[in-house]
């Protein structure tokens, strides 16, 4: 059904609020994601799961499954071992099986697959495999693991996997020689030293559309052809290439729309290779979609750090020192990024500011699901940890926190370039002004007022903020040498932006970019970024994604890069292709190339706007190039890798104000406050959607969110009632504004804001928490605060 | 089991597993797939449809449960050509981004437009809250059901609250 109406859609190119080109299908119920999408004889597979968290497989009986009606076969470790282990990008620590192989390491891990004509009876199927285990201990707490008390691979000297340290690059005796004299400060006369370890809890992504995958192989053309809920299609195919012994160009993946990603999807998991696999030895297309409870056990988890920040000061606010030291858990098997997000973190583990930072966290290997990317990845724990010491230091001298920030910032004077105290030049920022902009917009002063207020009253309100620095925009520079490259461990696949654009013969565009979205609205801002080169409309600019068979190479959206990498990419490509129409618009109009100006959908000669050609005018001696003058060259079509000097780094201010409830410790937000900025902003509208769903998510983790597992490693909180995401009722409304610092190292000026919201809202709102009982004599509370450990927090304040 | 419906006014009838879910019902017998399953477990709200004018879960129904009665689901929302208001509303307030919840948020929130179509925001945010979203943090899906109201009671609605910037 196609709509009679549409939004009111501005032309404004780059910087307007174009109405997204998404939504007409998503809105109607005729958007195709990966489960929408049939294949003619497909079978359904279903898995086996652990219950245990560490165990010794002694038998796996599949007699029973195989009779059942319905099964075409049932797979073991035995039937795919020689495949080999599921591929990471950064393989530290120990790889995946593909199943289970020999022993168990965490609680729903696959141990078989089944195979069987609908998902009814491949669950079925499933159920009655028989697993004969012999449970061993397992190990979940951080600093148990670190011990080695209980190891969770045989083949690995240790549970440690890596240590991050910063100031990164430095020699291992200058850093501690950092660490040394940040120690020494703090017997320094008149200085104060706050310390405090904290929980940084786990969380489960929860993409509302559950994982799901369908792959078909062709025996005849000897093609395989895959659709999966993906942010990483090229790296997918790459992976299931190099894995079932496939060419590159044998293997097609698609990610159709995918239903949120938010770094879950951001992996090549096991379940998308024993599809493929066996689609090869059945002849039938297979599928595979999780369960909710399945998500929880087996698609990657993120965060789960427990660190000590400590801080050293004067009595009037100058930061001497920063240290933080502590584990992050990376899970029983390393996937695709696992043991490099903590690095993440160290990349803004010093923030805004300029005091010397030592920093170090210890990669541990635990009996639990998989630990990667998700929202921030590694910056919100870094932020996190940073921003509530720093209040905490504010607290303990009496200083508004706000004005310690301010004191402690780098200046403006180092930028462009300014090099962090943990070691990485930054592209550009102004942290002053961000944050004087907050402070105006949420009129800070009179919301202390209030606050002293309500404390007369006997109300418990609370004012918190936090700064925030990010990295994104990641591209192969300076990152590939780190480490961050699938080509470094062998898996053919890119680790670049592109883009294609390419005019049609009818005028009309066509752009073909090597990242897709997962509801960051790309078909609309790449419409507008070509838009504003080649004043195409629009509407008529199509933007293809997500598609290997037909797309640039590319590595996929995450890090808030799209737009900063692919983004700029696509910018330079219609350059390239305006530079080619120009000649022969030039050609058309009888002109000089210099005067030939693109407006209107269309080209005409400076300061004569009747003498002009359209785009399909320009399209039909392109694709006739026998009407082209002698040595032009036909086609209007660019392709471009592009390749930043640097990441991108973001930052910005949030505020919360919220109230407890003293005698419950239930917390209400009252208002969110933020003055972000991502340098120059394509879409506003899609920028601020960005945000929102970014405060979302950090609220989440500061309030309600947290996967607990018990001490003998069963998830305790692997359904959504046991898991409670913030509902509409539990957020206010949120107040956005902006500040503008465009970045040097790319033609737009764009950073990136995916996940801006989420590196700054939970320590803005602990801090506000913590601020509204600071009359009570809390100093802090682990997340999430829910109302129990709230109350618990009041009651031990008192005595 | 054979079951018989009216869906989004067109009588189907077709034979079930009698555990069969209403919402793999609509999706795989019927190829409607606009209804979807975020968790199967009747918290996340992704399969609400309306069940003889009532928002549902549909995957906390059986088909065979939903005999005689008359769905409407997100492919049946609009009529004529013309989008319903919510539909309009989630547009043009960017109430979506993956879009996966968006056909049963808009489910539920035309149930509670058609309930009362002025509820003040509080009221849109706890009629709501059985429907998750992981994209949004729910902020323009409230702007978009009140876009909604507003064009149901025939008023200009509010304007936008993004500001164009230049670059
Ligand atoms: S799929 Fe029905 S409530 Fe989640
Ligand atoms: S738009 Fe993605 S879950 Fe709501």
């Amino acid at each position: 059904m196609t709509s009679t109406i549409s939004p009111t859609t501005t032309t404004s190119a780059l910087g307007g609020v174009v109405h997204r080109k998404e939504d007409p299908a998503l809105i109607q119920g005729h958007g195709k994601y990966t489960d929408d999408i049939k294949f003619t004889g497909e079978v359904a597979a279903a898995f086996t799961r652990s219950p245990f968290a560490h165990a010794t497989i002694n038998s796996i009986d599949t007699d029973a499954a195989r009779a059942m009606p319905g099964v075409h076969a049932v797979y073991t470790i035995e039937d795919v071992r020689h495949l080999g282990t599921l591929l990471a990008q950064v393989p530290v620590g120990a790889l995946r099986p593909l199943l289970a192989d020999g022993v168990v390491k965490h609680v729903g891990e696959a141990v078989a697959m089944v195979v069987a004509d609908n998902r009814y009876l491949a669950q079925d199927a499933a159920d009655a495999v028989s697993v004969d285990y012999d449970p061993l201990e397992a190990v979940i707490d951080l600093k148990d693991a670190l011990s080695d008390r209980v190891k969770v691979h045989d083949s690995l000297d240790s549970n440690l996997l890596i240590s991050w340290v910063g100031p990164f690059g430095a020699e291992p005796e200058d850093q501690q020689k950092v660490k040394a004299d940040i120690d020494a400060a703090k017997e320094g006369d008149d200085v104060v030293t706050v310390s405090q370890e904290m929980l940084n809890q786990r969380l489960i992504p929860v993409a509302i559309e559950p994982r799901a995958v369908v792959a078909d192989y062709n025996p005849g053309y000897g093609s395989m052809t895959v659709f999966s809920s993906s942010q990483i299609p090229h790296a997918l195919a790459g992976a299931i290439g190099k894995t079932l012994g496939l060419l590159s160009n044998q293997v097609r993946v698609v990610a159709p729309e995918v239903g949120g990603g938010f770094g879950a999807k951001l992996n090549v998991y096991s379940d998308e290779i024993l599809v493929s696999w066996a689609s090869m030895q059945l002849g039938h297309p297979v599928r595979w979609t999780e369960t909710r409870r399945e998500a929880a056990h087996s698609t990657v988890q993120g965060r789960g750090w427990v660190a000590t920040a400590t801080i050293v000061g004067t009595k009037d606010g100058e930061i001497l020192g920063y240290q933080l030291e502590g584990i992050a858990d990376m899970g029983a098997y390393t996937q695709n990024f696992t043991v490099a997000i903590p690095f993440l973190g160290l990349f803004v583990g010093s923030g805004q500011y300029k005091m010397p930072t030592w920093w170090k966290i210890d990669c541990v290997t635990t009996h639990t699901n998989t630990t990667d990317a998700y929202r921030g990845a590694g910056r919100p724990e870094a932020a996190y940890y940073l921003e509530r010491i720093i209040d905490m230091y504010a607290r303990e001298i009496g200083m508004d926190p706000a004005e310690v920030r301010k004191k402690n910032y780098i200046p403006n004077d180092q930028f462009p370039g300014a090099v962090s105290p943990v070691g990485f030049a930054m592209d550009t920022g102004d942290y002053g002004t961000n944050l004087d902009a907050l402070i105006a917009t949420s009129d800070y002063a009179g919301l202390r007022a209030e606050q002293k207020k309500a404390r007369e009253e006997g109300r418990y309100l609370g004012i918190g903020l936090s700064s925030y620095v990010e990295v994104c925009g990641f591209a192969p520079a300076g990152l590939a040498e780190l480490g961050f490259s699938w080509s470094t461990y062998g898996l053919p696949a890119a680790f670049s932006g592109s883009g294609l654009v390419r005019v049609n013969p009818d005028g009309t565009a066509t752009v073909q970019i090597g990242t897709g979205p997962s509801g960051q609205g790309h078909e609309t801002t790449w419409a507008q970024i070509v838009s504003d080169r080649l004043a195409i409309p629009v509407e008529h600019v199509k933007v293809r994604h997500g598609d290997t068979g037909d797309s640039p190479m590319g590595i996929g959206t995450f890090g808030s890069r799209s737009a900063a990498v692919d983004g700029s990419a696509t910018y330079e490509a219609s350059q390239r292709v305006r530079a080619k129409a120009a000649k022969m618009a030039a050609h058309l109009l009888e002109a000089s190339e210099e005067d030939v100006v693109f407006a209107n959908g269309g080209a005409h000669v400076a300061g004569s706007p009747d003498s002009s050609v359209t785009w399909a005018q320009i399209a039909e001696i392109a694709y006739m190039p026998h009407k082209l003058p002698e040595g032009m060259e036909g086609g209007l079509e660019a392709s471009v890798v592009f390749n930043p000097s640097n990441a991108t780094w973001p930052f910005g201010a949030h505020l919360a104000v919220v109230e407890v409830d003293a005698e419950t410790g239930n917390v209400d937000l009252l208002r969110y406050i933020t003055v972000d900025d991502c340098g120059n902003v394509i879409n506003p509208m899609i920028v601020d959607g960005q945000v929102h769903g970014g405060i979302a998510q950090g609220v989440g983790q500061a309030l309600f969110e947290e996967a607990l597992y018990d001490e003998t490693g069963n998830l305790l909180t692997g359904t959504l009632i046991d898991y409670p995401l913030p509902t509409a009722a539990d957020l206010p409304t949120f107040e956005l504004s902006r500040t503008v610092t465009p970045t040097d190292i790319n033609p737009m000026g764009v950073k990136g804001i995916g996940e801006a919201g989420t590196i700054g809202s939970a320590q803005t709102v602990v801090n506000a928490v913590v601020d509204a009982l600071a009359p009570l004599g809390v100093k802090h509370v682990d997340m999430p605060l829910r109302p129990r450990r709230v109350w618990q927090a009041i009651q031990e304040a008192k005595g | 089991m054979h079951v018989s419906m009216s869906v989004n006014g067109r009588e189907v009838s077709g034979d079930v597993e009698p555990r069969t879910l209403l919402v793999h019902y609509l999706r795989e017998n019927l190829g409607l797939t606009g209804t979807h399953v975020g968790c199967d477990t009747g918290y996340c709200g992704a399969c609400t449809v309306h069940v003889d004018g009532i928002s549902t879960k549909s995957c906390t129904m059986l088909a065979v449960q939903a005999e005689g009665a008359e769905i409407t689901t997100i492919e049946g929302l609009a009529s004529n050509g013309e989008l319903h208001p919510v539909q309009e509303g989630f547009w043009e307030r960017h109430g979506l981004q993956c879009g996966f919840c968006t056909p049963g948020m808009i489910m539920q929130s035309a149930y509670l437009l058609a309930e009362d179509n002025n509820p003040d925001e509080d009221t849109i945010r706890h009629g709501l809250d059985g429907n998750l979203c992981r994209c949004t943090g729910y902020h323009n899906i409230v702007k978009a059901v009140q876009y909604a109201g507003a064009r149901m009671r025939s008023e200009e609605p509010d304007a936008p609250d993004w500001e164009e910037e230049g670059t």
